[in-house]
C-alpha cells in the first residue's frame, strides 16, 4: 500500500484528490501532457477529439452546483471519446435519504470507470476513493473549503504558459482565502513547483489562522501585497459560504480589496491577472481589469479543458499492468 | 542476416533518391516522433525546404493504452497545412508491427481526408501484425522479435542505430 492514497504502489497517479503531498514530478507530468492535449481542440482538426478513453464511462457527480467546472470536465471527457453521465445529486437521491456511499455503489454497479466528485463536505472524494473498486478512479472537483486540484493545476498551466517557469516568480493570491479551496490548491502547487515567493493578500477575517504554515507571506494591505508581483491570482468572494459578519459590505470590500486598474499598476507592468470564476464584477475585480490586456481569465478556461484531459488519461492509464512509470 | 546496418545518412540518401521523382506541389512530409521527424528534416535538406512539413505524436492513438497507459512523454502534434486532398508522405525510422502506422493514419484522418498517404521508412525489419507495407524503404533487415532497433541522435555521432535485445 502506497503512503499516499492517490498514488499506485509504483508511484503513478490513481486518484486526484488534493495537490497536497503530490510530488513535483507528477504535477509537471500533468502540465506537460496537457500541453499535448491543447492541440486536440485546434481549428485545423476536423475531428476535435482523440480515441484514448473510448468505451470508458465517466460520471460527473455533483452534490453542489457548478456550471463551469462540470461543463469543462464534460467537454474534456468527450474530447477523449469517453461516455459522460452528469448527475446533480442534491436534486435526486440525497433528498430521498440515500447515503453518499450508497449512491456511489449504485453508480459503480452501472460499470463506471471514473467518478468526478464535487461536494460541500471536505473529504467527500477521499471517502469515495477509499471505497471504490480498484479499477475505478476518482477526481475531486472541489470539496468544501479543502481542495480543488484541477483548478490549481490549470492555474499552474496558465502561469507556466505566460511566464515560462516557476523558479523566478512572485505570485499574489488575493481575497477570500478562508473559504477558498482554490487558494489551498494553488498554494500547494506553487510551493511544490518551486515558486520562491507566494503571497496571500486578504483582510484578517478572510484568512485561515494557520495560513503562514503553508509557506506563504501574508499581507493585509493590497497596496503592499501586489507590489511588483508577476501574477495576481484573484479569488471569488464566497458569500454563500459565509456565516456571520466577516465583511461590512460588498462596496466596502471593493474599495479595499477589489482589483482596479490603479491597484494593478503596482504589480509588474507585464503581470497577468487570473480568476477561477465565476467573477463578482465590481466586488473583487473591476470590469476594466477582468476584460483588460493583462487578464488571462478566458485562457484559464481553455487550458482547464486540456489539463482535465491530461488528468483523466493519466488516471485511466495508471492501472495498466505493463505500465511505464 | 547482416549484423551491421549502413549509416542512417546513407539510407536517407537512398530514400531521397526514390522519393525525389514523386514530389509534386501538393505533397507534404509528415514525420512521426521522434525518429521520423529527424528523417523528415534530413530529407528536406536533400529534397528542398519548400515542401510543407508536419510532426505527429501518436500517443493518443496507440492501441495499447489499456495495457501500458499513457506514454510518459507526449509531444504536441503540429500540422501547419490542410490535410484535405494533400498527398502525404509519412515517415518513420523503423517499420515493425505496423501498429504505429495504423495510429498515425487515424490521427491524420482526424485532420482531414488526404488524397494519398505513402509510407517511407529507413528500416523495414519485418514482423508485421497488420496489413501495412512501406512504399519506400532504405533497407530491409530480418530481425528476431525480441531484438529492438531504434534510431538515436546525439551531438557526437549524429543519427545512428541502436540495437538491443529486449529483457
Amino acid at each position: 500500500m502506497s503512503a499516499n492514497p492517490q498514488l499506485t504502489d509504483d508511484g503513478r497517479l490513481r486518484h486526484l484528490l488534493t495537490l497536497e503531498g503530490l510530488p513535483a514530478r507528477i504535477l509537471t507530468q500533468i502540465l506537460d501532457t496537457a500541453a499535448s492535449f491543447l492541440t486536440v481542440s485546434e481549428a485545423e482538426r476536423d475531428v476535435k477529439k482523440v480515441p484514448l478513453l473510448r468505451g470508458k464511462a465517466i460520471f460527473n457527480i455533483f452534490f453542489e452546483n457548478s456550471t463551469r467546472t462540470r461543463t469543462t470536465f464534460e467537454i474534456a471527457a468527450k474530447r477523449l471519446s469517453a461516455d459522460v453521465v452528469n448527475l446533480n445529486i442534491n436534486a435526486s437521491s440525497q433528498s430521498k435519504g440515500e447515503t453518499l456511499l450508497d449512491t456511489v455503489a449504485n453508480l459503480s454497479a452501472m460499470q463506471a470507470d471514473m467518478f468526478i466528485v464535487r461536494h460541500a463536505a471536505a473529504g467527500a472524494s477521499h471517502l469515495i476513493a477509499r471505497h471504490v473498486a480498484p479499477h475505478i478512479h476518482v477526481i475531486n472537483a472541489g470539496d468544501g473549503r479543502c481542495a480543488h486540484p484541477t483548478q490549481g493545476l490549470l492555474d499552474m498551466f496558465t502561469l507556466r504558459h505566460y511566464k515560462g517557469a516557476f523558479h523566478n516568480l512572485r505570485v499574489a493570491i488575493v481575497g477570500d482565502v478562508l473559504h477558498s479551496r482554490v487558494a489551498r490548491s494553488q498554494i500547494h502547487a506553487l510551493t511544490t513547483l518551486g515558486c520562491p515567493e507566494v503571497r496571500v493578500v486578504a483582510p484578517k477575517t478572510l484568512l485561515p489562522r494557520d495560513v503562514e504554515n503553508l509557506g506563504v507571506h501574508v499581507f493585509h494591505k493590497m497596496s503592499e501585497g501586489i507590489r511588483d508581483v508577476d501574477a495576481v491570482l484573484m479569488l471569488r468572494l464566497q458569500n454563500e459560504r459565509m456565516r456571520g459578519s466577516r465583511l461590512p459590505s460588498a462596496g466596502e470590500y471593493y474599495k479595499h480589496w477589489g482589483l482596479t486598474p490603479d491597484k494593478l499598476k503596482l504589480a509588474k507592468p507585464d503581470a497577468i491577472v487570473m480568476h477561477p470564476g465565476p467573477m463578482n464584477r465590481g466586488v473583487e475585480i473591476d470590469s476594466a481589469v477582468a476584460d483588460g490586456m493583462q487578464s488571462v481569465i478566458l485562457s484559464q478556461v481553455t487550458f482547464g479543458i486540456a489539463v482535465r484531459m491530461a488528468v483523466m488519461s493519466l488516471l485511466a492509464g495508471s492501472g495498466a499492468t505493463g505500465a511505464q512509470s | 542476416m547482416p549484423t551491421t546496418l549502413p549509416p542512417p545518412e546513407r539510407l536517407i540518401d537512398a530514400l531521397a533518391e526514390q522519393i525525389a521523382p514523386q514530389i509534386t506541389p501538393d505533397c507534404a512530409l509528415v514525420g512521426i516522433h521522434t525518429g521520423g521527424v529527424w528523417i523528415m528534416d534530413a530529407l528536406a535538406e536533400r529534397l528542398g525546404h519548400d515542401i510543407p512539413r508536419a510532426v505527429l505524436d501518436i500517443a493518443f492513438y496507440r492501441d495499447d493504452f489499456s495495457r501500458i497507459g499513457l506514454h510518459p512523454e507526449t509531444k504536441p502534434s503540429h500540422i501547419p497545412f490542410e490535410v484535405e486532398d494533400r498527398r502525404i508522405l509519412l515517415l518513420d525510422d523503423v517499420l515493425f508491427t505496423g501498429r504505429t502506422i495504423r495510429a498515425a493514419m487515424n490521427l491524420l484522418f482526424d485532420y482531414g481526408r488526404p488524397a494519398t498517404i505513402r509510407l517511407a521508412v529507413l528500416v523495414d525489419r519485418g514482423g508485421r501484425e497488420l496489413p501495412v507495407c512501406a512504399d519506400f524503404v532504405g533497407t530491409r533487415l530480418d530481425l528476431p522479435a525480441d531484438e529492438h532497433i531504434s534510431l538515436e541522435k546525439n551531438e557526437a555521432q549524429g543519427l545512428h542505430f541502436v540495437m538491443k535485445r529486449r529483457a
